[in-house]
């Protein structure tokens, strides 16, 4: 085992240190060492999108970033997405079209699409879909999923 | 990277290396992160040069510069469909080069576009065309301690299209069933030339130059591509696994060498 | 008991309130199973079997027990002796000794993945390289894949004195011969006079299907944390659909008393039937035993893959006969399912639902389990009944099309209704098939032209789950603001908890959002069964209503005691409590809880349901389909979903459930399966290669909700969690069949089976070609 490496970065707007063994995916220190456990851990292996996070802006897969890799990086989880008050339009609109059943993947989702939104407001249905086909949900058939964040479109 | 030679792994994206290393394909010492060398970053297009792909260029670089998409819609192809979203933010044309699958959604645009492979190493640098690139599954002419650094793309020539298309069950996140890309010149009622590359039908990824070659002097119609689609499928050397069958693959290699060979023409027709 | 017909309109069931526990799932901060951080925790990996057959001959765990942070290996021999214990399980029935060892393998390995020690250390890292240290041989031995290898004469047994149990009629048949066998029972139904019926027969259609077994593919892997204290108390924190499930399994393997284990039920990331049985329980168990430290365990995706429930793949054939006007003849139906390794397929169940939908007078049905060296299978939404309803809807397709009839009037001219005998015996009770029928017919969509282009095509096709009642319970607390606390037993898999919450509202006259729902532990609330079976909404929701009625019971004690009346002479209407002696005088709840401590105190309620009319569920699909024929990749262009919900409770949770159901269907249609290696070994066990529906894959999927009401519900209600999966596959089919007029006989319907089967098609240069692998 490598010595432990002290990492730099933003982390929900906040400047974090850590201490990461090189080895340990960034999923791993969000969730067993910053015990930030909104972000989930489905496959490890970058095929369910229950682990995105955004990294400067840009969704990536957190089980496939190592924690070292965030130094100086600008780290977004679900855990940052809402205001201390007021909910995330995506968290509202999943909540209001029912767009979750057991949940485990609507962290993931909701990220996911944040980074969509952000850049695309104005995405339709089939891009919604495209952006979307890394995050899997087992749940829904994704039906109540899309429409949630079509209607978020609307809302932002 | 030297010092430990085979017991070292370029890190750039990651999306191949770290599921790679926890399944234990490869047992290392050191992950090296080439992210922060500039060379590897690089995306330059001259007119004189053509382009420079840094081998650490996320997709998503490539697919979002309209101006080296327009140039080279292959290789636009290749860098949105590999992956899903979040995948094309760190996963880069050039990992999936030098991972060397014979799958790999990438390598058969570059074969089609002329890309040479650019490798630093101990003993100095060296370019390699990308046909020649990879050696077998996961297996390229890098030896320990090497890395690549860019890729080469000569500029389009006048009236060039390029295409790939692969053939997966689901719509995104699927490793091709079999890919095929390729360029096509047209030099105006007749195919000045055209260059097939094959994934998911051999060991490494296939250069069909005989399928390509038949071209040469033909008129860019529907025939004249099924003949070539037809001198591809012999060019496919596939095995069946769970992805597919070996019946399943020639045939086809057939259907999407004859769509993207079609789509190539179409987008020869527009190009400038 | 009142039904719905006289009840008046609905104020909470049937409206659309945002569940109770979605804020904590948008934020990230519920707390699921692998959330679950303790003091002193460690980490434990399972080594697995890399053969799919084979005789444990040594472990030798010294090496691993050297390396630094392991601080325990247990194996199989750590686990106290089991004996053939039979226990229910909610959907299925489970013999203990064999759930033990498929926890951790004792003299042998079944399939690949089984597991074999387990080791607990400071990192899952350590453990996991602490795997490689721990030495097994093996003796291996020959393994059969599938139903048909299994039954071969001289087959390799895996279970040595296995003889297969006979049974007709739900009796046993002593007329049967039997044997040793991989075979652990043929079960067999028959009645009317078949011989007759072919005779009498027009037309008769003889088909023959496989399938093959897919996953639940729920999102969250399987995981555990347990901490057994030196006093001898148990806790496990897990992700689970049966709470009190996994204490009776924990504690029967760990032969401790039930009372001693306390199950945490942490939310779950999707069950579908897979979290039922425990796999990790009794090896944290011993683990933390060993250790004095809680242990925590999580799979890996390829672990929930190789080593829990997948569902059965099967061999089946069918055999069915019509009048010139329709009326079916003779039913001949004989299904062969794979039970994985240890016996208890879902074989029976889809002998019987798949049948359910129609009248069936003549027939000789039968049904065997198979064990092969694969994982055991799991319950699996409606388990075995999609299976059986492949076959079945496939082959009525045919026989509607030799008729020439529609096959909506098909289906609907032989519809089963109340009172139908099932092949069983047992007649049907209030149904809504020929309403769900009827409205399938009059949609639009199946009045509607067919999309326009080459290769399209339309299917339709059935479904059937009977639902369970069990045991549930549930508590209630007034608060002095007036809200009410409920707590039940009943784990929220999908929107349970706010769906039990209305239910408690709509007794007692209040919001949705004044109940506060809380699933709570083993030692905190009554006996309560299985989240499964489209059992919650129902059983659980009764059990709610049945505490509600003796909290508005109180309530009105009460306010009686305030105006000095009887109770009798207090009205109950529209949440308000009124004097019927002084009309004036009326009441809201929040006004007499706020007086409780004046009037006797905190009212609480607590009750326990076990009702038995769950109320059987019929579902149909519409799905039209474009198929490209030279990839042979099928896109769905229209899907609408039918259910008779009943009552829907909360309507979108209900057409969730239709929807979820549907696409998990449409994957087990085109492209999830098992994929074998002849070597043993599942070659797919990842996602990438599973394959599962990804949101690019689909349109949006119309649900049409259809409310025949369940008269053993206080509302209506029925089980909706299930039937969705069985319609689709047959439907699809079907539709490829017009849209290119090949049939298939296989699942999945990859592109490349496709291609073949048009191909195969032009090379017999006719349609009606008969059915072949």
């Amino acid at each position: 085992m490598a010595k432990k490496v002290i990492v730099q970065a933003n982390l929900n707007d906040n400047d974090t240190e850590f201490l990461s063994e090189p080895r340990q995916s960034l999923l791993e220190v969000l969730r067993e060492t910053l015990a930030l456990t909104g972000t989930k851990e489905g496959c490890n292996d970058g095929n369910c999108g229950a682990c995105t996070v955004m990294v400067d802006g840009r969704i990536v897969n957190s089980c496939l970033m190592l924690a070292v890799e965030a130094e100086g990086k600008k780290i977004t989880t679900i855990e940052g997405i809402a205001q201390a008050d007021k909910l995330h339009p995506l968290q509202q609109s999943f909540l209001e079209e029912a767009a979750l059943q057991c949940g485990i993947c609507t962290p993931g989702f909701i990220v996911a699409a944040k980074g969509l939104l952000d850049r695309e407001p104005k995405a339709d249905e089939h891009r919604v879909r495209h952006w979307l086909a890394g995050n899997l949900c087992r749940c829904t058939g994704y039906d109540k999923i899309i429409r949630a964040v079509l209607k978020a479109e609307k809302e932002l | 990277m030297a010092e430990k030679g085979a017991k070292a792994r370029a890190l750039a994206g990651g999306t191949d290396l770290l599921v790679q290393l926890r399944v234990k394909r490869y047992i290392v010492d050191r992950v090296v992160d080439v992210k922060h060398i500039a060379e590897m970053n690089e995306l330059s297009y001259s007119d004189s040069k053509g382009l420079v792909l840094g081998a650490a260029v996320p997709c998503y670089r490539v697919y979002e510069d309209k101006h080296i998409s327009a140039k080279y819609p292959g290789l636009y192809d290749s860098a949105s469909l590999i992956g899903g979203i979040q995948i094309q933010t760190r996963a880069g044309i050039g990992g999936n080069l030098a991972n060397a699958a014979p799958s790999a959604d990438a390598i058969p645009s570059l074969i089609a576009l002329g890309a040479t492979a650019n490798i630093a190493g101990p003993k100095g640098k060296r370019s390699v065309p990308v046909e020649h690139f990879c050696t077998g599954p996961g297996k390229s002419v890098l030896q320990d301690g090497e890395l690549l650094v860019s890729m080469s793309i000569p500029p389009p020539q006048a009236k060039m299209g390029s295409t790939y298309i692969r053939f997966i069950p689901r719509n995104e996140m699927d490793i091709a069933v079999v890919g095929v890309g390729v360029s096509v010149v047209l030099n105006g009622n007749s195919i000045k030339s055209a260059r097939i590359a094959l994934a998911s039908v051999g060991p490494t990824p296939i250069f069909a130059t005989e399928a390509g070659n038949w071209l040469t002097g033909k008129a860019p119609t529907e025939d004249s591509v099924m003949q070539a689609a037809e001198a591809a499928k012999k060019a496919a050397k596939p095995i069946t696994d769970m992805r597919g069958t070996i019946e399943q693959r020639i045939h086809l290699v057939g259907v999407l060498t004859k769509r993207s060979l079609l789509s190539a023409i179409t987008r020869a027709k527009e190009a400038r | 008991m009142t039904t719905t017909e006289n009840r008046p309109q609905f104020k909470v069931v049937g409206t659309r309130p945002v569940r109770h526990d979605g804020l904590e799932k948008v934020t990230g901060k519920a707390k699921y199973g692998a959330d679950v951080i303790l003091p002193g925790m460690l980490y434990g990996k399972v080594l697995r079997s890399p053969h799919p057959h084979a005789r444990i001959k040594s472990i030798d765990t010294s090496g691993a027990l050297k390396i630094p942070g392991v601080k325990a290996v247990v194996t199989a021999k750590d686990l106290p002796i089991q004996s053939d214990k039979m226990v229910e399980l909610g959907e299925a029935h489970a013999n203990m000794k064999q759930i033990a060892e498929n926890c951790l393998a004792n003299d042998k390995v079944l399939y690949k993945g089984h597991a074999v020690a387990a080791v607990a250390a400071t990192s899952p890292h350590i453990a996991e390289e602490a795997l490689d240290a721990i030495k097994v041989v093996y003796e291996v031995l020959p393994f059969v894949l599938n139903v048909d290898d299994a039954m071969k004469p001289g087959a390799t047994l895996l279970h040595e004195n296995m003889v297969t149990r006979a049974v007709l009629g739900g009796k046993p048949d002593p007329a049967k011969q039997v044997g040793k066998s991989n075979v652990s029972s043929e079960m067999r139904w028959v009645g009317g006079n078949l011989e007759q019926a072919w005779k009498d027969s027009h037309v008769i259609v003889e088909r023959e299907y496989f399938t093959k077994p897919v996953h639940q593919g729920y999102i969250e892997p399987h995981v555990t944390t347990v901490n057994w204290n030196p006093d001898g108390k148990i806790t496990v924190w897990t992700s689970t659909q049966h709470t009190f499930g996994v204490r009776q399994q924990a504690a029967a393997i760990l032969q401790v008393p039930e009372g001693m284990v306390k199950v945490i039920p942490m939310e779950i990331g999707g069950g579908f039937g897979g979290k039922i049985n425990v796999y990790l329980e009794p090896a944290a168990a011993m683990l933390s035993k060993k250790t004095g430290h809680p242990v925590k365990m999580v799979m890996t995706r390829k672990e929930v893959f190789e080593a829990s429930g997948p569902t059965s793949g099967s061999h089946m054939k069918m055999k069915v006969g019509a009048t010139k006007d329709g009326k079916i003849t003779g039913w001949q139906l004989w299904l062969a399912f794979e039970a994985g390794a240890y016996p208890g397929s879902p074989v029976a169940m889809g002998a019987m639902c798949s049948s359910a939908p129609y009248i069936v007078e003549n027939f000789d049905v039968s049904a065997l389990d198979i064990v092969v060296n694969k994982p055991k299978v799991a319950a699996y939404r409606a388990p075995g009944s999609p299976i059986g309803a492949f076959a079945v809807e496939s082959t009525l397709d045919e026989l509607a099309e030799k008729l020439g009839m529609d096959p909506m009037d098909f289906r609907l001219k032989n519809a089963a209704k109340e009172g139908t005998r099932q092949i069983t015996g047992a007649p049907l009770g209030k149904i809504g098939n020929i309403e769900v029928m009827t409205q399938v017919k009059n949609h639009p969509h199946y009045k509607s032209p067919l999309p326009v282009g080459p290769n399209v095509g339309r299917g339709v096709g059935m479904g059937y789950w009977f639902n369970i009642g069990m045991q549930s319970s549930a508590a209630l607390n007034v608060n002095p603001d007036g809200s009410v606390s409920l707590v039940t037993g009943s784990v929220d898999i999908g929107g349970t908890r706010v769906a039990v919450a209305m239910q408690a509202a709509e007794i007692l006259g209040i919001r949705a959002e004044d109940v506060i729902p809380t699933v709570a532990d083993t030692d905190s609330i009554g006996w309560t069964g299985v989240t499964g079976g489209s059992r919650t909404a129902f059983a659980t929701g009764i059990a709610a209503i049945n505490a509600a009625e003796e909290v508005k019971k109180q309530l009105i004690a009460r306010a009686a005691l305030m105006w000095e009346v009887k109770p009798e002479d207090i009205e109950f209407k529209d949440g308000l409590y009124i004097n019927k002696k002084s009309p004036k005088d009326s009441v809201t709840m929040k006004q007499l809880a706020a007086k409780m401590m004046m009037t006797g105190g905190y009212v609480t309620a607590s009750a326990t349901a076990n009702p038995r009319m769950a109320g059987a569920a019929y579902g149909a699909m519409i799905v039209d389909v474009k198929v490209d024929p030279e990839t042979g990749k099928v896109d769905l262009l229209r899907v609408t979903a039918f259910q008779d919900a009943g009552k829907a409770a909360h309507p979108s949770y209900v057409e969730g459930q239709i929807q979820g159901g549907a696409v998990q269907g449409i994957g087990w249609a085109l492209n999830e399966e098992y994929f074998h290696t002849t070597d043993g070994v599942m070659a797919n066990s990842s996602w990438l290669d599973y394959r599962m529906p990804t949101s690019l894959d689909l349109p949006m999927i119309d649900p049409v909700i259809i409310e025949v009401p369940n008269p053993g519900h206080p509302f209506g209600l029925r089980g909706v969690g299930e039937v969705g999966i069985c319609a689709p596959m047959a439907a699809i089919r079907n539709a490829i069949f017009r849209a290119t007029g090949a049939r298939m006989y296989h699942l999945p319907m990859n592109p490349g089976s496709i291609v073949e089967a048009i191909g195969a098609k032009k090379a017999a240069g006719h349609t009606n070609g008969a059915a072949k692998k």
